[in-house]
């Protein structure tokens, strides 16, 4: 097989292109969600309340103990249960749809530990200040300590981000059709294997390279300014 | 011993040392001081090849230190050189310290090099501490093992950098006796310090650097009898002033 | 939820005359197999191009910085499958060939999972080496090392104790890791997790059981790891909290 020929990756570049768009829509959904999901558990595990903090610790450890290919295919057979149990009928949800649902829900275990290191690298003094201001607690956390902990740790948030656009090609394990998985259903139909996964190596290398530099000059600016 | 001849540094477009000349016959004592950030630390890194430099050269007992053909590890093994921060090898207890350089450079036996270096740590009154390791031990004899591990490679010059500088006040006068009974055994020695009663007391020569030249280089009685240059006279006033 | 428990059936005889629980053992089995040997990869490797990185030989920097990233910024999938459909097809024909027939997955498996693990490796034996004490070279070199002798006898040791809490969630996380490797064929724990599943339909109590497999497997790397860090620690030193000169 020495003729390669790249004119399969060409003629199906729109099915790529799909592929690379729900890569690219799982992403950006998990990434809010997780980190929405994910600061809220940083808060419980930092709060003072016993049953809050065991909750999100438990969370986060399991969540970061089990791999993600068997939380994709658990999630996906188990969340149509789930639901079937509150609506009383048949919920299939399909594999495209529980990875959104997956992905915010695991990564948000990721994103809390950030948010948790954040939030603690706060200086205790601005709490201090805060209360002395007369916030309330809650008016402490949003208004103070937490914009400063989401600008220190953004470049570390990022790069949780762009692990996670790498992470999303395991939706393989139940065949939905992401970046990768468009080039391997192309692949099992045109058996031209090097050009498929070659092009994909290479554009997951040239997203992921441009988006970790700009995290890398990101937090050499977000050095200065401190 | 050591030639420095004409030697000057840059790091980038930032020259550190600026025509430095001087030398250290064997068996004097020359003390090198002056104030922080004058270039006397890397003056001396530079005589054992620690810090390249791009200017001029240093010949050390025949030597050339810049030549790229030098065999530098073999000429450095025969340097004595100790560190403002110790630099003992957290990971190995004491006895180990003293014995790695002579086994795996000089290629002694264990026995020998164990005994070797017992019997330095002895001379620095250390003996008991040989199965612990640096951390277990405060600084001043973390900093006389030191010496102990550079004298047990049988070096035929010391080099010392600010070996006091980073000591508590009250652990100075420990180091400082251990350098005085080698100078009066008549090793041949390289101290950068701020420690004038050690060069008044076996100092031959003082070396005065600033802003990185040499400034002064006189014969102790010189330098503080009638320092010539403004410089060196200001700075003798501030530290004696302690 | 008429969801039917049954926690009997793993003692069911599956259709290859084995038991369910016998695949879970074999593919714990595969599973330690894969990590063990690609941890094995890593460290090697990672340590290798970590020092690289840290030499004075730009050269040398150049090639552990382009390994890093290109190793780090490709998935691991996509990585399993390049070294497993395209590789061999870029290699001259007769290698080309032994390795798709002869070479055993396994081994292609734990190199492919081996090499990515060895850029996370490299990254923390680099930061390990880079937080020592400049100090601790000049001292090595005073005493006429060579600069390979600093890293062999002064700056290795201290590097890895430093990182070693690093390297223990690496080698925990290649458990994890290596559940990928079901996808180039590997019958590895997921991979019969998956087939399980679709035999029997028992989704919750084969997810509690691999869940909790993994778990201990990660636990029992800990553990070894945690043993090695307290056999290492260095007496009146506290590693990490070293301060800087």
């Amino acid at each position: 097989m020495n003729d390669f020929d790249f004119g399969v990756v060409t003629a199906n570049w729109q099915f790529l292109a799909e592929g690379l768009r729900y890569t690219l829509q799982v992403t950006v959904v998990a990434m809010i969600g997780g980190i929405i999901l994910g600061t809220l558990l940083a808060l419980m595990r930092l709060s003072s309340i016993k049953p809050l903090q065991l909750f999100a610790s438990a969370y986060v450890n399991f969540f970061r103990s089990v791999p993600l290919v068997q939380v994709i295919l658990a999630f996906y057979l188990i969340l149509p249960m789930v639901l079937q149990l509150f609506t009383g009928q048949p919920m299939p949800i399909g594999a495209a749809n529980s990875a959104y649902f997956t992905f915010t829900v695991f990564e948000a275990a990721y994103y809390s530990e950030i948010m948790r290191s954040g939030i603690q690298s706060v200086a205790r003094g601005q709490i201090a200040a805060g209360s002395a201001l007369g916030f309330t607690y809650g008016q402490t956390m949003r208004l103070v300590v937490l914009p400063q902990a989401f600008r220190n740790m953004l470049p570390v948030l990022l790069t949780q981000t762009i692990v996670l656009f790498q992470d999303v090609s395991l939706v393989y394990a139940i065949g939905a059709t992401d970046f990768f998985g468009a080039a391997d259903k192309i692949t099992q139909r045109d058996l031209r294997p090097v050009e498929m996964y070659t092009t994909v190596a290479v554009v997951y290398f040239i997203i992921c390279f441009t988006l970790s530099r700009l995290v890398k000059r990101l937090q050499a600016r977000i050095a200065i300014i401190r | 011993m050591i030639e420095i001849k004409n030697v000057s540094k840059w790091y980038g477009s930032f020259q550190v040392l600026t025509d430095c000349t001087t030398h250290v016959n064997k068996g004097e004592v020359v003390v090198v001081c002056g104030p922080s950030g004058s270039g006397k630390s890397t003056l001396i890194k530079c005589v054992n090849g620690l810090e390249p430099f791009q200017q001029g050269s240093i010949v050390v007992d025949g030597t050339a230190v810049e030549a790229p053909k030098t065999n530098l590890p073999k000429l450095r093994s025969r340097v004595g050189m100790v560190f403002q921060h110790f630099e003992l090898f957290p990971h190995m207890t004491i006895t180990d310290n003293l014995a790695i350089a002579q086994i795996k450079v000089l290629g002694r036996k264990r026995d020998e090099a164990i005994d070797k270096g017992m019997k330095l740590l002895d001379r620095v009154g250390l003996k008991a501490h040989a199965h612990k390791f640096p951390g277990q031990l405060s600084g001043g004899q973390q900093q006389r093992v030191a010496i102990a591990r550079a004298l047990a490679m049988d070096p035929i010059c010391m080099l010392f950098d600010e070996p006091t500088s980073a000591l508590d006040p009250e652990m100075i006068n420990e180091v400082l006796d251990v350098m005085v009974e080698l100078a009066r055994e008549g090793m041949t020695m390289m101290c950068v310090t701020h420690e004038m009663g050690f060069a008044r007391k076996v100092a031959h020569r003082v070396i005065f650097m600033d802003r990185g030249a040499i400034v002064e280089d006189a014969s102790k009685d010189d330098f503080f009898g009638q320092p010539r240059s403004e410089r060196a006279q200001t700075f003798l006033a501030k530290i004696l002033q302690h | 939820m008429n969801y039917h428990w049954d926690w009997l059936f793993f003692f069911q005889e599956a259709d290859d005359g084995l038991k369910y629980y016998e695949w879970i053992i074999s593919g714990m089995g595969w599973t330690v197999a894969v990590s063990l040997g690609a941890l094995a990869v890593a460290l090697l490797l990672g340590s290798v191009l970590g020092v690289m990185r840290t030499t004075p030989s730009r050269l040398l920097v150049a090639i552990g910085d382009t390994y890093v990233d290109v190793f780090r910024n490709v998935p691991l999938i996509v990585q399993l499958f390049m070294w497993f459909f395209v590789i061999p097809e870029f290699l001259p024909e007769k290698l080309g060939l032994w390795v798709k027939q002869e070479l055993p997955y396994l081994v292609t498996a734990i190199i492919g999972l081996g090499l990515y693990t060895a850029a996370r490796i490299a990254e923390q034996v680099k930061s390990g080496i880079n937080a020592l004490a400049r100090g601790q070279r000049f001292a090595g070199l005073a005493l006429g090392f060579t600069e390979w002798q600093t890293y062999r006898y002064v700056r290795l040791p201290m590097a890895y104790r430093i990182v070693l809490p690093a390297i223990t969630s690496e080698a925990m996380n290649i458990f994890k890791n290596s559940a990928v490797t079901y996808a180039v064929g590997i019958l590895e724990l997921y991979f019969q997790y998956k087939q399980i599943i679709e035999k029997t339909s028992q989704v919750l109590e084969i997810t509690i059981v691999v869940t909790a497999i993994y778990f201990g497997l990660a636990f029992a790397m800990n553990r070894v790891l945690a043993f090695i860090e307290k056999r290492s620690a260095v007496p009146g030193l506290i590693t990490g909290g070293k301060g800087g000169h």
